[in-house]
């Protein structure tokens, strides 16, 4: 029998709310009402139309702006904290012959949307559960002094990104009450996400998929080869 | 007297409050350290959880993560686009496909190309089968958890028709493989439309089958009631999010709050709440939620347009400098994908934010001052799985 979905016993079921239409407008209102709160520690802005908006803020109002942005702006959802390396890799992706002469690559950092001056940033995502629109953070790091303050005073589920950061990036986090590794072994050595940790998969032998790449024969080839 | 739902969540939460502050104030007896995992069955996977215990009661917990982490953020790094669909299905391997979906909206977003409409369609109805899959085996564990077997062996039965239906479709019962920037990797075979409406019947008498066996056994209210209690406001400050955020009485479903190249705002569905926050609403929503996913499958496949798969994409992707934030209603909860291009064939850096991470990050808070064999409800119910937490 086809079962119609009656539950009556819980009559727990809300209706959908109307959804506000997001617009850029109310991401340019968001930016003005934090400028108002948080005046000159508001760095840049970056708003990508119909898509999302980026903020960076200064380091040392890292907590400040995460307590605005929760109760101003009703950011009440913790998304996620992370924290981003902008130093392109030395090692590329990993594709070079370790038996050939080690390929020269830039490393010059440029960085992302809402600019920045560092190597490292740190960035986090929060959300409104009742306006459903997010923002994301970013505040830049000392290369030499990685140190930002912890966020858990303002959302809770800081603390695990926080340790995770840690470990990946080897950010520190001033207040954080527990800073031990997540995931990896108490005696690890280095901080796996930054990009000059070489993925030593991928250095002791060569990556294969590279020789295997042929020309695709001309006769099979419909859209005018590597169409860019 | 009877109590309404909000005066029980109150009252949960004053005595959980409570119970702090009596481990705290009483003079401490000796307590005992007490491991739970990581082999232990109510784990599903490896994760261990440390608990101080007084006598039965829990003082103090956390979860140790890490038994299972792969890198798949470092690993993205030498990896090209089409290419990390492979890594990103073990996330959660019970609604693989799910997790492919994020990444690739991601990608597309950057090269600013969307699916052709029957290709969001098909992505979709695959969508909500692998929620379907996945939570249906909480459904049946959740009751293993408290001791019925007899729930988890239907639940394997029933689950397995659903995953023929995705083995059908892609080739793979649980690493489908199948999602591509701009479209899908096929059609869907002939059959499989009828086959589909018939399963989703099957998956519907599951659902009231569950709801006959267990919400109104005495047994599993008793164990599920008022345990595990988790407020609205200490929820969102964790990031806990899908059916759990949901039973805690947030009426928030990314499906639905959300502008995405996907099938969701075709059709006509409805998002379940419940009022109560514990190990029982928990059950309850996500039990709706499944009956729900079978019902948008259903109406999905009645509105299911002809035209292409794929969309015009260049033989060798290369996406366009530019950051890109892309996240789902996965069966766990959100799952997104913060994706950095520098415009080459590969991304620069994949942050994955997984459901899981945030919705154990809380079992600390919430196992504190309750006895140890709510540990095993609470845990179940907040329904993770390893490669969620651990990526």
């Amino acid at each position: 029998m086809d079962a119609a979905p009656t539950p009556a016993a819980e009559s727990a079921v809300v209706e959908a709310p109307v959804v506000p239409v997001v617009i850029d407008d109310e991401r340019e209102a968001m930016v003005s009402q934090l400028r108002g709160v948080i005046g000159d520690a508001l760095l840049e802005y970056h708003i990508k139309p119909h898509d999302d908006l980026w903020i960076r803020v200064r380091t040392d109002a890292w907590v400040a702006v995460g307590k605005a942005v929760r109760d101003v702006l009703a950011m009440d959802y913790f998304d996620f904290l992370s924290a981003m390396d902008w130093m392109p890799s030395p090692y590329g992706r990993g594709e070079d012959d370790p038996t050939a002469e080690p390929v020269e690559r830039s490393t010059e950092v440029k960085q992302g949307y809402a600019g920045g001056a560092t190597r490292f940033q740190i960035m986090a995502r929060v959300m409104s559960s009742t306006r459903h629109i997010g923002v994301t953070l970013k505040a830049d790091v000392d290369d030499a002094n990685p140190v930002i303050d912890s966020w858990i005073p303002v959302y809770r589920g800081a603390n695990w990104h926080e340790r995770e950061c840690a470990e990946m990036f080897g950010i520190g986090f001033a207040g954080h009450p527990d800073l031990r590794k997540l995931y990896l072994p108490v005696d690890f050595e280095g901080y796996p996400l930054r990009k000059d940790f070489p993925l030593l998969a991928r250095m002791v032998k060569p990556w294969p998929g590279i020789v295997d790449v042929e020309p695709i024969p001309a006769h099979l080839d419909t859209d005018g080869g590597d169409a860019e | 007297m009877t109590l309404t739902s909000s005066d029980r969540q109150q009252l949960n939460y004053i005595a959980s409050q409570a119970a702090d502050a009596r481990v705290n104030v009483e003079i401490e007896t000796e307590g005992m350290t007490l491991n739970i995992g990581p082999q232990h069955p109510a784990t599903h996977g490896t994760l261990r959880i440390i608990a101080k215990v007084d006598g039965e009661q829990v003082v103090w917990a956390e979860p140790a993560a890490g038994y299972m982490h792969r890198g798949y953020e470092k690993l993205t790094e030498v990896r090209s686009f089409p290419q990390v669909t492979t890594l990103v299905n073990r996330i959660d391997w019970l609604g693989s496909f799910a997790n492919e979906v994020p990444f690739i909206l991601a990608a597309e977003k950057l090269m600013e190309i969307e699916a052709p409409p029957r290709a969001q369609y098909i992505r979709t109805i695959l969508f909500e089968l692998s929620r379907i899959a996945n939570v249906t085996l909480f459904l049946g564990d959740m009751a293993a958890q408290l001791g019925a077997l007899t729930p988890v062996f239907y639940a394997f039965r029933d689950r397995e028709y659903v995953l023929n239906l995705i083995e059908a479709a892609t080739g793979g019962r649980f690493h489908p493989n199948f999602d591509r920037i701009g479209g899908l990797k096929d059609d869907l075979p002939a059959g499989f439309i009828d086959e589909t409406r018939a399963v989703m019947k099957k998956m519907r008498s599951f659902c009231t089958l569950m709801e006959d066996v267990l919400l109104g056994n005495e047994i599993f209210q008793q164990r599920c009631r008022g345990i595990g209690v988790i407020p609205k406001d200490i929820a969102l400050s964790y990031g806990l999010s899908g059916a759990n955020l949901r039973a805690s009485g947030v009426n928030w479903d990314l499906r639905r709050d959300q502008k995405l190249p996907m099938a969701w705002d075709k059709v006509d569905w409805k998002v379940w709440t419940h009022p109560d926050g514990d190990s029982f609403a928990r059950y309850w929503v996500r039990l709706q939620e499944t009956r729900e996913s079978t019902l948008i499958v259903d109406r999905l496949l009645d509105s299911m347009p002809s035209g292409p798969i794929m969309a015009k994409v260049p033989r060798i992707i290369k996406v366009p400098e530019g950051e890109a934030w892309v996240s789902t209603e996965n069966p766990l909860g959100e799952m997104g994908y913060y994706v950095v291009s520098k415009g080459d064939t590969g991304p620069f850096r994949v942050k994955i934010r997984s459901a899981s991470f945030n919705n154990v990050s809380i079992a600390s808070w919430v196992l504190k001052g309750v006895l140890i064999p709510d540990v095993i409800t609470i845990l179940a119910s907040l329904y993770f799985i390893l490669g969620d937490i651990d990526r």
